[in-house]
């Protein structure tokens, strides 16, 4: 077996399903990982956890994507895109943890799901606002939900770094240190704008007050995370308030924003995302995002 | 050299595919390397940089077939996410190649702690690699994951800084 470049050898590895480099053929992102399910812990209960955390990164991904081409300048599009590559990354590494449960891969949870099997918070499926122009949404609400939901996500993968389940705690590690970056890269643009002219500020403001109903939704436990919590594996999201609040209300006075008094959304006989309740904007999104692998079931590049 | 080390340091001198001027060994991407005595099957251990880095695929790949030019037929490439990789893993040898390929070396990073809440957009100092001037402009986020992308203000070339992590 001798091969001149990366290329051939992949084909050679997927004889029958012969693929180009990045497709997706990586069958086992974490196999060296120790996937021994912890002590104590309904297994269901963790692949519904890991769809949570992974779901809300493959949505939010799918909707910053969207941004690739269409944003306000051309190191945006980058940066955007590869905030989203990283959302993307964590979501297959916890889509193919709740795999090894549901005895399903991380392709099949992504794009044969329907909108009910989808565990995300509605924060990641939201539209970007009104379409605008060029025909997307308006940046000041991009903005303004990155700033919230890498806020959150931060602040729960630091805790999640000491779950008793190695998985989680590596994925946590890891998606920390990427976080970080895009919790600044948000906390920028949002004193950019905030502090910045007439128009950019009322945008920003009126972005953050469309985001606003979403984030109550964020600190609302579900009956699995708190089972899960309270084995010392999940975060309780009821511990997010203060953390994430603190961030906020230190970079909304300086970006010269008020943080809104808005409701959040009405759940729907008490349920929401986490239960697989979502908004009117999930099914038009998922249909955009599965639509290729559905029109070709069983098909590989 | 025993059959590791010579499996070392073939695994050792593939390039990254997106840094090629680095092998993985200068990247600290590589992790172990093992052979078992019996079978003489072979079984590489590589890290992500960042949890969507495309390149791991084509890592694996490029193991695999260097690996096999040099005789090894039976060779797994594992993935360990754990300890996350940090830029204080890629080697002085790494970081000098860095530099002469033009991409700013990263600073270290040291122990992890809390993640600070910063406001003013400062970036980390980066020195222009063709003028050595600290006056840079910064994007955080560049053509690659494990890159961002920058302007010296004195020469005025954009260059790309390997950034911490």
């Amino acid at each position: 077996m001798s091969f001149d470049n990366a290329y051939e050898s992949l084909a050679q590895d997927h004889e029958d399903e012969s693929r180009w480099a990045y497709g997706t053929g990586f069958a086992d992102p974490m196999s060296a990982v120790d996937r021994a399910l912890p002590a104590g812990v309904d297994p269901l209960d963790l692949a519904q956890y890991c769809l949570m955390l992974g779901d809300d990164g493959l949505i939010l991904a799918q909707r910053l994507s969207a941004w690739c081409a269409r944003a306000p300048e051309l190191e945006e599009d980058v940066a955007l895109a590869n905030i989203a590559l990283d959302l993307l990354g964590q979501a297959r590494l916890l889509l193919t943890r709740a795999g090894d449960v549901l005895g399903r891969d991380e392709d099949s949870l992504a794009f044969f799901r329907d909108e009910h099997e989808f565990r995300n918070v509605a924060l990641c499926e939201a539209p970007d606002g009104s379409p605008g122009a060029a025909g997307i949404g308006d940046f000041g609400f991009a903005i303004a939900r990155l700033l919230v939901f890498s806020t959150w996500r931060l602040a729960l993968f630091s805790q999640l770094e000491a779950s008793r389940d190695p998985v989680l705690s590596a994925v946590a590690a890891k998606g920390v240190k990427e976080l970080a970056y895009h919790r600044d890269h948000a906390v920028h643009w949002t004193v950019r704008l905030g502090d910045g002219t007439d128009e950019s500020r009322a945008r920003m403001q009126a972005g953050l007050d469309a985001v606003w109903p979403y984030v109550d939704e964020l600190f609302v436990p579900h009956e699995v995370e708190s089972r899960l919590a309270a084995a010392g594996v999940a975060v309780d999201p009821a511990s997010l308030r203060s953390p994430v609040f603190e961030v906020l209300d230190t970079v909304l006075p300086v970006a010269t924003l008020r943080r809104p008094d808005l409701p959040g959304l009405a759940r729907v006989g008490g349920r929401a995302g986490r239960d697989g309740v979502h908004t009117e904007a999930m099914g038009y999104l998922l249909a955009e995002l599965q639509s290729v692998a559905r029109a070709h079931p069983g098909a590989s590049w | 050299m025993n059959s590791v080390e010579r499996v070392r340091a073939v695994a050792s001198s593939v390039p990254d595919p997106e840094l090629p001027p680095l092998t993985l060994a200068d990247l600290g991407v590589l992790r172990s390397v093992s052979v078992d005595a019996d079978s003489g099957a072979v079984t590489v251990t590589i890290t992500p940089t960042y949890s969507g880095c495309p390149a791991l695929e084509v890592m694996r790949a490029d193991l695999v077939s260097r690996l096999a030019a040099a005789g090894h037929a039976d060779v797994r490439v594992q993935v360990a996410l754990a300890p996350a990789w940090t830029t204080d893993w890629i080697t002085d040898e790494g970081r000098r190649k860095l530099a002469s390929a033009g991409i700013s070396p990263p600073g270290r990073v040291g122990p992890r702690g809390p993640v600070p809440l910063v406001l003013s957009p400062s970036p980390p100092s980066a020195a222009c690699p063709r003028c050595g001037s600290e006056s840079v402009e910064l994007s955080r986020f560049g053509s690659t994951p494990c890159k961002s992308l920058r302007r010296c203000t004195s020469c005025g070339e954009p260059f790309e800084h390997f950034k911490e992590h």
